[in-house]
């Protein structure tokens, strides 16, 4: 079995999508020749053509809006959008239509659209180019939001999203794209929209994760085992729907919750998290839910990333506060 | 020579010749009377509690029921919330539109090859643009048009899409009903051009002005512009000038922004239906008293759909949670049971 890094896992899902389903499309700045900034497309245009790997003018609601209607016309568009930092002309698309045509309709029209993008920070990226703006997608009814953490999950989930009836947003961890390879199987195979994935088994905390973030949560988590402290890492992989029994489950077992991503604090998916475990493992806390998140400011220039970005020493004493009694 | 001339066909300003068959004229003709006794009538309900907010297109007639007439059944259709009469020609009944002024979903019917309304302002352009190339790629004899107003031209959305019209060369209609006013502001306030219709140019794509109260100029102007997508031509923008005679909703107060002198010509000389009228008239396959008994056929069959509506069972709960996705998700299946009470959220 091949070991690729999550751009191989994703163009290899990518060439194999193409070759076995005409409908797909790619479309999106840069995706054709040049093969997508981050290369994710490599090779696509060339075995393809243009007519299937579509680079199109520089304008997102124009991108999202045009795969809209490819859609609901019978196409199964994949559209790409640079960096998630851009995506926002493009979020009037998302939260106008794409989330309520299915709904306005009752069902006579449907949007089976992919809205890929790399997206979160750590990686020295010009400003604007490192958001992870994931709680305004989860917060709008109709979408689904995935975040792969690993080649193998990139590529289930790539399948799972183009094959899905509706509309998927798929967001790449820019820092994953390259860092370790792992073995993922040749053909088709999914990974299940709105499954969490247990990334570490554990008894004494629940690490919540999602994207580049899965590989800060097993890191600590793998100092802590040294320390005699056993923690359970979840990497959500979907964001909306929510995977609510997996964390009511890992919690209610553990007793313990920290919550970690990159986006801004306040009305990040922390929250919204911490208000499941009261819903389902209230009864089996024994210390308050805590997060780890970046700050509530605008992504920072990257003299100050290091400021921001949730890190191991942050980690390591929000989990030394909750397991303290 | 106007860089810009209106193109017409029927009247003593007519530069085209007139291709429509009097039997054609005769079916556009009625079906204009239908939707302006639809329109009158609904405007009505909504006085009595009935219905709620609706957008009338009282003045628009000959531009919504001409352009559909040129359409075929498998093209599509991406409308504005002004365009029920568009909608009704290219097959989707007039029930269906008294519901969704009820307040309801479903406003669309059958196979019909339509769009939910657009309720944002030309956001729904570039789904034209995406479907035409949908049936561009799947070989399908069909185009798309789109239906927004002179206001829609000043969105972002509205230069996306005929951008990526011209550069994909898709087979699309973008139909502009230059009714005059975005609610409350005149279209001097939309743009600095002299026309909307000039904004094509710069795109690469064909662009015309017609009399949108030319019924019989608005249907072979979309005629031509169909044949031109099919033909490999690409993508047309009409601009069709027509007046809104009545309010931009029944929640809106004209009287605020404009006199009732400006409407005079609008509703008489300028009235698409009479204009129409008379021109059958002419041709002998018309007579003066026919519209009192098409206007009486017409509210008639308009009672009997809305009695029909009105006793449709009421909106229930579970429908606004089982069609969001395709398969309900647990989050909204747990939420479905609280609201019937079924469900303690805590424990489930």
């Amino acid at each position: 079995m091949a070991e690729l890094n999550m751009v191989q896992a994703l163009n290899t899902a990518l060439h194999e999508l193409f070759a076995t389903d005409p409908r797909v499309l790619l479309m999106g700045e840069d995706v054709g020749k040049n093969g997508g900034v981050f290369r994710v497309s490599e090779g696509l245009f060339d075995q393809f053509g243009g007519t299937r790997v579509i680079d199109t003018p520089l304008a997102e609601s124009g991108i999202i809006g045009t795969a809209i209607g490819l859609a609901v016309g019978g196409m199964r568009p994949i559209a790409e959008i640079q960096f998630m930092g851009f995506l926002y002309p493009g979020l009037d698309q998302l939260f106008s239509h794409a989330g309520r045509l299915r709904t306005r309709s009752l069902e006579r029209v449907t949007v089976p659209l992919v809205v890929r993008m790399p997206y979160g920070g750590g990686i020295r990226a010009p400003e604007q180019h490192a958001d992870s703006a994931e709680a305004y997608l989860t917060h709008t009814p109709g979408l689904k939001v995935v975040v792969p953490s690993t080649p193998y999950d990139a590529k289930g989930l790539l399948y799972a999203a183009v094959e899905d009836p509706d509309p998927v947003i798929f967001l790449e961890p820019i820092r994953m794209y390259r860092l370790g390879r792992m073995a993922v199987p040749e053909g088709r195979f999914t990974v299940p929209i709105g499954q969490a994935r247990i990334a570490r088994e554990g008894q004494d905390l629940t690490l919540i994760a999602w994207g580049a973030m899965t590989h800060l949560a097993l890191t600590v988590a793998e100092d802590f085992a040294a320390r005699g402290i056993s923690i359970e890492v979840l990497d959500m992989r979907t964001l909306a729907p929510l995977d609510r029994e997996a964390i009511g489950r890992s919690v209610a077992k553990t007793g313990r919750c920290v919550i970690l991503h990159e986006a801004p604090r306040t009305g990040g998916l922390a929250g919204e998290i911490t208000a499941l475990i009261m819903e389902t493992a209230f009864w089996s806390l024994k210390a308050p839910v805590s997060r780890v998140t970046g700050f509530d400011v605008p992504y920072p220039a990257y003299a100050w990333e290091d400021f921001y970005m949730p890190n191991a020493e942050r980690l390591t004493k929000a989990i030394e506060d909750t397991v303290k009694d | 020579m106007e860089a810009w001339p209106i193109y017409r066909v029927m009247g003593e300003e007519a530069n085209a010749p007139n291709e429509v068959s009097d039997d054609l004229a005769l079916r556009i003709y009625k079906d204009m009377v239908l939707l302006r006794t639809f329109d009158e009538k609904t405007l009505n309900l909504q006085r009595q509690g009935r219905v709620g907010t609706f957008a009338p297109s009282l003045g628009q007639e000959a531009t919504e029921i001409g352009s559909a007439y040129a359409l075929a059944k498998q093209d599509w259709l991406v409308p504005s919330y002004r365009d029920h009469g568009a909608l009704y020609v290219h097959g989707v009944p007039f029930e269906n539109v008294i519901l969704f002024a009820m307040g309801r979903a479903g406003s669309l019917a059958g196979d019909v090859r339509a769009l939910p309304s657009s309720i944002p302002i030309a956001t729904h352009l570039p789904h034209a643009v995406g479907l035409a190339l949908a049936m561009q790629l799947q070989k399908e004899q069909s185009i798309a048009i789109a239906y927004f107003g002179d206001g829609g031209t000043s969105e972002g959305d509205f230069h996306e899409a005929l951008n990526f019209a011209g550069v994909f060369k898709a087979p699309v209609i973008f139909l502009c009903q230059n009714n005059g006013w975005a609610i409350s502001v005149p279209v001097s306030r939309q743009t600095g051009s002299s026309t909307l219709a000039q904004k094509a140019v710069a795109y690469g794509i064909s662009g015309i002005r017609v009399d949108g109260n030319d019924a019989l100029a608005v249907y072979q102007a979309v005629k031509q512009a169909r044949q031109r997508a099919l033909s490999g031509g690409g993508a047309t923008l009409i601009e069709a000038l027509t007046y809104r005679i009545g309010p931009h909703t029944t929640a809106d107060d004209p009287t605020r922004y404009r006199s009732p002198e400006d409407l005079v010509p609008w509703k008489g000389e300028q009235d698409p239906i009479t204009r129409l009228g008379r021109y059958l008239e002419k041709q002998g396959v018309l007579a003066d008293s026919d519209l009192d008994q098409l206007r009486q056929e017409a509210r008639d069959w308009i009672n009997q759909a809305v009695e029909a509506t009105e006793a449709l069972p009421p909106a229930n709960a579970a429908e606004m949670f089982e069609h969001v996705y395709a398969v309900m998700p647990p989050r909204l299946a747990q939420q479905l049971a609280e609201l019937e009470g079924g469900a303690d959220a805590w424990q489930s």
